[in-house]
C-alpha cells in the first residue's frame, strides 16, 4: 500500500523534529502554489487546455449603436464561410434568455433592441477563430436609431435609473449646514475603470449526455456560471459541471462577466453537440465587458473652525451602463464608504443608479467604495486649503474616536479602530512633516516641476453586503498515504487565496504545504457557492476548510484516544506527527492506521460569517462583519508646463490582522496601491459621442507599467494587532482595501498643484487626473492667484 | 522554405500561412501554449520570447513580441520560449527568482517577464536600475505592482552558473551556420506568399516586380493590420535579412543608418552623437517593440505620431529611397506630404537615412508628453534644434509630431528664433508663433487645447534647460 515504512527514523528523531514548528504553515510567506507552474509556462489556462478534433470557436459580432431597435437580422450570409457550423441570435437561446445577475436585464444576445455600442447581437461558431469572425461580420443587421442617453448628468436630471434612489440619514445634516460656521461645495466626476485582467474572458464548453455541460471557465462566480448556463438551456443546476482551476486575473471583472460566453459556448455546443470555446480578443473584451462604475458625486458640507465636519450632504451618481448587473449594491458600497474613517455629524448620503447606453458597469475591486471613499478626502482637501491648515491636521480631526463619535451614518459602531495608531505610526515613519518641509523649499525653487504630499487613511467595512452571500463551502480528503485532497468554493485569480487555504489546512492538521494538493474550483465537488469578491475569498473559504479539517481531526483524535487507551488531550499534531501520550507516529503512518480502523478520512466544512445584519429600508445595521484599515503616504513630482508627473515615494502601513501569509499579503497590498493609482492617474476611459469606446485596447488605455511604480516604495504590514473578531486565525481580508491607498497619490497631485497657488486654492480635477486635466488645474489655479491677487492689491490701495 | 531553431530542434515551414504570427504558430501550430496572448498588439508583453541571432561568433539574444511578429523572420534563427528555460526540473534563475520574490500573482504575464529577464540576463552582466526598468517596460503586470518583479530581476543575477544556452552556445552556433541559406526563402499557404530577399539588390528586383507587396522589417506597425484590423497581405517581403540594410556607419560628417538596422541598434548609435535622441529611443514604445521595430519602419509608416521623425526632421535628416538600381535622395521633412501620403513612387523603398553630425553650438532636445512614461504614443511630441552663438540664435529647427497630419516643422516659430537674441522674450514670442504652425485636433490622447498648449510649453522648458542646467525639468529623469 504504501512505502513510507522505510528508512523509519528512531523515536527521538521523530520527538525532536515534532518539536519544530511547522514551517510552511499559518503566518509564513509560503510561495504561491501555482508560481513553479507559471514561470515555466506550465500553469494551464482555459486556452491552453488541449483542444478536441471537432472543436468550434466563437465569435460575437457586436452592436455598433448604442441605442437602436433592430428591425433585421439575416445570417444567412454566415454560412458562405467553409468551416461555419452555426450563426446564432437571441431566438436561438433555448431556455431563458436573460443572465440578469441579480436582476434581469442583460440578455445573452440581443432581442429587439441593443442598448450599448459591443452588446453582443450574433454569435458565430466555426473551425476556427478567424472564420468565425469573419463570418460574423458578413451577418447583415439593420437597426433604426433610437436616443441615447451617454451622459450620467444628462441620466441623474431626467431620474433615468436602473433602479432607484436610496438614501442614508442621520440627524438633520440641512440644519447643520444651515448653521455651519464654514462650508465647502463642489461636484466632480470621478472616472471608470478597465480591469485589463491578462487573460480575458474565456469559456470552453463540453456537451455530455442528458443534455448537460461542463464549462471550463475563467470566472470568479462558478457557481453562477452554472445556474445561467442551466438557465439559458433549460435544464435543471445538477446537469452542469463547472471546472476553474484559474484565471489569468479577475479584479472583480469576472465576477458576472464571465458568464456571457460560457453562456454563448453553451448554446452552441447545445445546438451542434459539439464542444465550443469563446475567448473574447482584447479589443470586444474591452468593449463588450463592464468596468468600474464612473461616478458623478456632488457634495455640500459644513465644518467649525478646527475643520471638524458637522453637516454632510453627499449625493452620489453612480453610471451603471444599460441594466442593474450588481449596480445596486456597488452603489450602496460607496454609500457605505462616504464616510471613510471619519465622523460625519449630521449625515445624509443619497445614491443614484443611472442608466446610461454604454456597457453596464460591473464589479471592480472595491465595489463602488472607492468611488464613495475618495470623497471625503477631497472635500477634507477643500477645507484644509480653505482654513489654511495641513490637510493631514484636518484628516487627523475628523477620525472616528472620542465620546459619541463612533458610529457611522448607517449606525455601525466603528470598534476597534486602528486608524488613530496607524497614521501616527505613518506620519513618523514616512518623516511627514520634514518632508513637507523640504518639498516648500524644494518647491520654492523649482520653476517647472513641483512635488505634493498626502497622507491618506482607509477604513474599509469586509462583508457582503448582500448578507446570504456571506457562505462557504469546502471538502477536504485524506488519501491513505496522508496526502490531502483540498477542495473549496473560492476561486484563484492570483490573489493566492489557494495558497491560504492550504497553509489553513496545513496548521490544522500540523503537515507539511506541499502535503496538500489543491484542486480546481469545481461546482460538483462544492455546491451553492458563492462569489470570491469582496475580499472574502479567505475568510470565507478558509474558515470552511478550517471546519472540514477539524471535522476529520476531531475524529482522528477520538480514534486515536479509543486506540491507545488515552484521553483525548493526550493527542496532538505536531510537525508531521502525531504525538499519542508517549507513542509518537508520522502523520501518513497514522492516517494508513486510522483507515484500517475503519475512520472517515473526508469532511465537508461550512461557514456563515456571524453578528451581521442590515435592515435596508431603515439603512440601519451592521453590515460590515470587522473593518480592514490602511494608511498612505504617497509623493508626487509635478510637471507644470505638461501635467506629467510621476510617484516618487509611497509608505504604506496596512493593517491584515494576524496576516495568514505576509508575502502574499504584501503582494496585494502592493499590487492594489499601484492598480489604486491608476484609476486615479493614466487610466483614462473615453468614448465618442457615438457611445463608442475608443479607448479600447492597451495602445490607447494606459494601465500603470513599470516607471509608474513609486520611485521609493515601502510596504509594511501592521504588527502585533489581530483582528478582534474570531476570523480564521484572527487574519484581515486583502484584496480590495489597499486599493484605495492610491488616492494618497490623488491627492499628492492635487497638493502638487496646490502649490502653484501657495496652497490657498484646492483645485477642482475630475479623476483620472490626466496630464491633461492636471495642467488645466494648475493653469486655473494661476489665473485664480492672479486674479486673487488683483483683488488684494485693489483692496490694499 | 524557412528553417530554424524552435529552442534545439529544427523546424522547416514552406507551406503554411505567411500573415501566421509566431504567437499563432507557438500556441497552434506548435503546440506551446506557454507563451500567452494578452492584447495582440504588442501592448502587453505577455507574449514575449527571445530570438537568438549569430553575430560573428556570438548569439545575440532579443527579447521580442511573438504576436506582432510574422514566421518569416524567424529564418535562420533560435526561437526560445518559457518552456525551454527549465532545465528537468531544475527552474532557470530567471524562473527561480520569480518563485522566491513572489513576482508571479495570477501568472499569465509571467512568462513574457521571464522571457524578457531571461533576454536582460544574456546582454547585460550589471544592469542598473534604469537598464532593469528599461528591459520590462513593455510587459504590464496587473498584479504586482512590479516590486517583487525588480526584486526578482535583481537576485537573478546571485545565479552566476552558465544555463544550458551557456553551455550549448558552440553547438548552437554550429547549428545556425548551418542554416543560413544563400538562396532566397520563401513561404506560402498558396494564396499567400512571403520572400527573405538577402542582398538589396535582390529586394530591388523583387519589389520591382511586385510593387503592391507589403515590405516588412520589424512588422511592429504592419502587423497589426492582420491581428487587430483582419486583413491579409498577400505578399509579404521580409527585409530583416539584408545585411546591408541593417548597417549603421558613423562618418566624420554624417551617421548613415540603414532602414532596416533595429531602434535598438539605432539607439546606440544615435545615443552617443545627441544624448537626448537617446533619451527619446528610450521611451519609443518598448524594448521589444524596438528590437524589432526599424527607423525606416517608423519612417515609412507615416504616422503623425511617430515618434522619430521629429527628432530626424529638426536634426536635418536626409532619407534615401530607392527603386531598382535608382536612389534619390533628399530631406525628410520632405517625405511627408499629407496624412499617410508620402513622396515615395510605386516601387521605391527606403533604404538608408543620413543624420548629419552634431555642429558645435547646437543644442539638441526632444520632449515626448504622453500619459504614461513607459510604451506610450506621444500626445506631442516636440524637438528642438538650436545653433546659439554669443547670445544669439543663429539657426533653428524645430519639428513637432502629433500637432499636424504629418511630422512637421514649425516654420512661425523657427522664422521668430532665427536671427533673434536668445531671452526669454524671444522665446515668448515664439510660442505665440507655434499658433501659425500647427491647429492639432482632439482626440482620447489629448483635446487640441491641451496639444497646443503643451507644445507651447516645451519652449519654455527648452529654455531653461539651456539656461538653468542645474535644474531638473523632467519627472522622467526620477528613477
Amino acid at each position: 500500500m504504501s512505502n513510507h515504512h522505510k528508512n523509519k527514523k528512531s523515536y527521538d528523531e521523530m520527538l525532536a523534529e515534532a518539536k519544530n514548528d511547522l514551517t510552511t504553515g499559518v503566518g509564513r510567506s509560503v510561495k504561491h502554489e501555482s508560481a513553479a507552474k507559471q514561470v515555466s509556462g506550465e500553469a494551464v489556462y482555459v486556452d491552453d487546455r488541449l483542444e478536441f478534433p471537432n472543436q468550434l470557436h466563437v465569435y460575437a459580432r457586436l452592436s455598433d449603436r448604442a441605442h437602436a431597435r433592430i428591425t433585421k437580422i439575416d445570417t444567412t450570409p454566415c454560412y458562405d464561410f467553409p468551416g461555419v457550423a452555426i450563426a446564432i441570435t437571441a431566438k436561438d437561446v433555448p431556455g431563458q434568455l436573460d443572465i440578469g445577475a441579480v436582476l434581469p436585464g442583460d440578455p445573452l444576445l440581443a432581442d429587439d433592441v441593443v442598448e450599448f455600442y459591443g452588446q453582443p447581437v450574433v454569435a458565430v461558431a466555426a473551425n476556427d477563430h478567424e472564420t468565425a469572425r469573419k463570418a460574423a461580420m458578413a451577418a447583415v443587421i439593420e437597426y433604426e436609431d433610437l436616443t441615447p442617453i451617454l451622459d450620467v448628468e444628462e441620466a441623474l436630471a431626467k431620474e433615468h435609473y436602473v433602479s432607484e434612489p436610496h438614501t442614508h440619514k442621520r440627524g438633520d445634516s440641512s440644519e447643520a449646514l444651515a448653521t455651519a460656521p464654514h462650508k465647502v461645495t463642489g461636484a466632480v466626476h470621478i472616472g471608470g475603470q478597465e480591469h485589463f485582467y491578462l487573460e480575458t474572458q474565456i469559456s470552453s464548453v463540453i456537451p455530455t449526455e442528458d443534455g448537460g455541460m461542463i464549462v471550463y471557465t475563467s470566472s470568479q462566480n462558478p457557481t453562477e456560471v452554472q445556474k445561467l448556463v442551466a438557465e439559458v438551456l433549460g435544464v435543471s443546476f445538477n446537469k452542469i459541471q463547472i471546472d476553474m482551476r484559474r484565471m489569468g486575473g479577475g479584479f472583480g471583472g469576472k465576477e458576472t462577466q464571465a458568464a456571457g460566453p460560457a453562456c454563448i459556448a453553451a448554446v452552441v455546443a447545445h445546438h451542434t453537440g459539439r464542444p465550443t470555446k469563446m475567448r473574447l480578443p482584447r479589443m470586444e473584451d474591452m468593449v463588450m465587458t463592464g468596468k468600474r462604475h464612473p461616478f458623478f458625486n456632488q457634495y455640500e458640507v459644513g465644518f467649525d473652525d478646527e475643520g471638524r465636519i458637522n453637516g454632510y450632504e453627499v449625493k452620489l451618481a453612480g453610471d451603471c451602463g444599460y441594466s442593474p448587473d450588481l449596480s445596486n449594491s456597488i452603489v450602496d458600497r460607496a454609500m457605505f464608504h462616504s464616510d471613510n474613517g471619519y465622523y460625519l455629524g449630521d449625515a445624509t448620503v443619497t445614491g443614484y443608479r443611472c442608466k446610461t447606453h454604454k456597457v453596464s458597469n460591473t464589479a471592480y475591486r472595491g465595489f463602488g467604495g472607492p468611488q464613495g471613499l475618495i470623497m471625503p478626502e477631497i472635500i477634507l482637501d477643500d477645507i484644509a486649503r480653505q482654513l489654511g491648515k495641513d490637510p493631514l491636521d484636518v484628516r487627523k480631526t475628523n477620525l472616528y474616536g472620542g465620546e459619541g463619535r463612533d458610529t457611522t451614518h448607517y449606525y455601525q459602531k466603528v470598534e476597534d479602530n486602528a486608524l488613530p495608531d496607524m497614521i501616527a505610526d505613518l506620519e513618523e515613519s514616512s518623516e511627514y512633516r520634514k518632508r513637507r518641509e523640504e518639498i516648500r523649499a524644494f518647491n520654492a525653487s523649482s520653476p517647472i516641476l513641483k512635488k505634493g504630499l498626502a497622507l491618506t487613511p482607509v477604513k474599509f467595512g469586509i462583508s457582503f453586503t448582500a448578507t446570504f452571500l456571506n457562505q462557504a463551502g469546502a471538502l477536504v480528503h485524506i488519501y491513505t498515504d496522508g496526502s490531502i485532497h483540498l477542495n473549496h468554493g473560492g476561486t484563484e485569480m492570483g490573489q493566492g487565496l489557494n495558497t491560504k487555504v492550504a497553509q489553513i489546512v496545513a496548521e490544522e492538521f500540523q503537515v507539511d504545504f506541499d502535503t496538500i494538493h489543491i484542486t480546481a474550483t469545481d461546482t460538483d465537488k462544492v455546491p451553492n457557492t458563492s462569489p470570491t469578491a469582496a475580499s472574502s475569498g479567505a475568510d470565507l473559504n478558509g474558515k470552511a476548510a478550517q471546519n472540514a479539517a477539524r471535522t476529520i481531526k476531531q475524529r482522528l483524535v477520538e480514534f486515536a484516544a479509543r486506540h491507545y487507551q488515552v484521553t483525548e488531550e493526550d493527542v496532538r499534531f505536531q510537525n508531521n506527527y502525531v504525538l499519542i501520550r508517549d507513542e509518537i507516529l508520522p502523520f501518513a503512518e497514522f492516517i494508513e492506521l486510522a483507515y484500517f480502523n475503519q475512520i472517515s478520512l473526508s469532511s465537508t466544512g461550512f461557514y456563515r460569517t456571524p453578528k451581521i445584519y442590515y435592515d435596508r429600508d431603515n439603512a440601519r445595521g451592521r453590515p460590515f462583519y470587522y473593518y480592514a484599515y490602511g494608511a498612505a503616504c504617497s509623493e508626487v513630482i509635478v510637471d507644470t508646463l505638461t501635467g506629467e508627473y510621476k510617484i516618487l515615494q509611497a509608505d504604506i502601513l496596512h493593517d491584515v490582522g494576524a496576516s495568514l501569509n505576509p508575502a502574499i499579503d504584501i503582494g496585494q497590498v502592493e499590487g492594489a496601491f499601484v492598480q489604486g493609482a491608476g484609476w486615479l492617474t493614466s487610466e483614462e476611459l473615453v468614448w465618442n459621442d457615438k457611445g463608442r469606446l475608443m479607448t479600447s485596447g492597451p495602445a490607447s488605455y494606459k494601465i500603470p507599467a513599470i516607471s509608474d511604480m513609486p520611485v521609493k516604495f515601502n510596504t509594511r504590514l501592521v504588527e502585533n494587532r489581530k483582528n478582534a473578531e474570531d476570523t480564521v486565525f484572527h487574519s484581515k481580508a486583502v484584496g480590495e482595501p489597499p486599493f484605495m491607498l492610491g488616492i494618497s497619490v490623488f491627492c499628492a497631485i492635487k497638493d502638487a498643484i496646490a502649490s502653484v497657488s501657495d496652497y490657498r486654492i484646492s483645485p477642482a480635477i475630475d479623476a483620472p487626473a490626466t496630464p491633461e486635466r492636471v495642467l488645466w488645474a494648475i493653469e486655473t489655479l494661476k489665473q485664480q492667484s492672479k486674479t486673487e491677487a488683483k483683488a488684494t492689491s485693489t483692496e490694499t490701495i | 522554405m524557412i528553417r530554424f531553431l524552435l529552442n534545439q530542434e529544427l523546424r522547416e515551414e514552406q507551406s503554411i500561412d505567411p500573415n501566421m504570427t509566431v504567437l499563432n504558430y507557438l500556441r497552434g501550430y506548435a503546440a506551446k501554449t506557454g507563451t500567452k496572448e494578452g492584447c495582440a498588439s504588442g501592448d502587453c508583453g505577455a507574449c514575449t520570447v527571445v530570438i537568438g541571432e549569430l553575430d560573428g561568433d556570438e548569439i545575440r539574444y532579443r527579447s521580442i513580441n511573438s504576436c506582432l511578429t510574422f514566421i518569416s523572420a524567424l529564418d535562420g534563427k533560435q526561437l526560445i520560449t518559457v518552456e525551454d528555460l527549465k532545465e528537468g526540473s531544475k527552474l532557470h534563475p530567471a524562473q527561480q527568482a520569480m518563485v522566491d520574490c513572489h513576482g508571479s500573482q495570477c501568472g499569465f504575464c509571467t512568462p513574457g517577464f521571464v522571457m524578457s529577464m531571461f533576454a536582460l540576463g544574456k546582454n547585460n552582466s550589471h544592469p542598473s536600475h534604469e537598464d532593469i526598468h528599461e528591459a520590462l517596460a513593455g510587459n504590464l503586470c496587473r498584479c504586482t505592482g512590479y516590486r517583487p518583479i525588480i526584486d526578482a530581476t535583481e537576485q537573478m543575477y546571485e545565479d552566476k552558473t552558465p544555463d544550458q544556452f551557456d553551455r550549448a552556445k558552440e553547438q548552437t552556433v554550429a547549428r545556425l551556420r548551418a542554416l543560413q541559406q544563400d538562396a532566397q526563402p520563401e513561404i506560402t499557404d498558396g494564396s499567400k506568399y512571403a520572400f527573405n530577399p538577402r542582398t538589396v539588390g535582390e529586394l530591388a528586383t523583387l519589389y520591382k516586380a511586385n510593387p503592391t507587396a507589403k515590405l516588412v522589417a520589424g512588422g511592429t506597425d504592419l502587423a497589426l493590420e492582420v491581428t487587430q484590423f483582419h486583413r491579409d497581405i498577400e505578399q509579404l517581403i521580409y527585409v530583416g535579412d539584408i545585411a546591408e540594410m541593417k548597417q549603421i556607419e558613423v562618418f566624420e560628417d554624417r551617421i548613415e543608418l540603414g532602414a532596416a538596422a533595429s531602434l535598438t541598434s539605432c539607439y546606440n548609435a544615435l545615443t552617443d552623437e545627441f544624448p537626448d535622441f537617446g533619451a527619446l529611443l528610450h521611451r519609443f514604445a518598448s524594448l521589444q517593440i524596438r528590437n524589432q521595430g526599424t527607423l525606416g519602419g517608423n519612417i515609412g509608416n507615416a504616422s503623425p505620431i511617430g515618434d522619430s521623425p521629429p527628432a530626424l526632421i529638426a536634426l536635418n535628416a536626409l532619407v534615401v529611397l530607392r527603386d531598382g538600381d535608382e536612389t534619390r535622395t533628399f530631406p525628410l521633412e520632405d517625405y511627408f506630404i499629407d496624412y499617410k501620403v508620402t513622396a515615395q513612387q510605386p516601387g521605391e523603398f527606403i533604404e538608408k537615412v543620413i543624420v548629419p553630425r552634431a555642429q558645435a553650438g547646437e543644442e539638441f532636445r526632444s520632449y515626448k508628453v504622453s500619459k504614461r512614461i513607459d510604451d506610450d504614443i506621444s500626445a506631442v511630441l516636440g524637438c528642438f534644434n538650436l545653433r546659439i552663438n554669443d547670445g544669439r540664435i543663429e539657426d533653428a529647427r524645430i519639428a513637432f509630431g502629433g500637432m499636424a497630419a504629418i511630422p512637421k516643422r514649425a516654420s512661425h516659430c523657427e522664422a521668430i528664433l532665427k536671427g533673434a537674441a536668445w531671452n526669454k522674450e524671444t522665446i515668448e514670442r515664439a510660442k505665440e508663433a507655434l499658433a501659425l504652425d500647427f491647429t492639432p485636433l482632439s482626440d482620447f490622447r489629448a483635446s487640441k487645447e491641451y496639444r497646443s498648449l503643451a507644445a507651447a510649453n516645451l519652449l519654455t522648458r527648452y529654455f531653461v534647460e539651456l539656461e538653468a542646467t542645474e535644474v531638473t525639468t523632467r519627472v522622467s529623469d526620477y528613477v
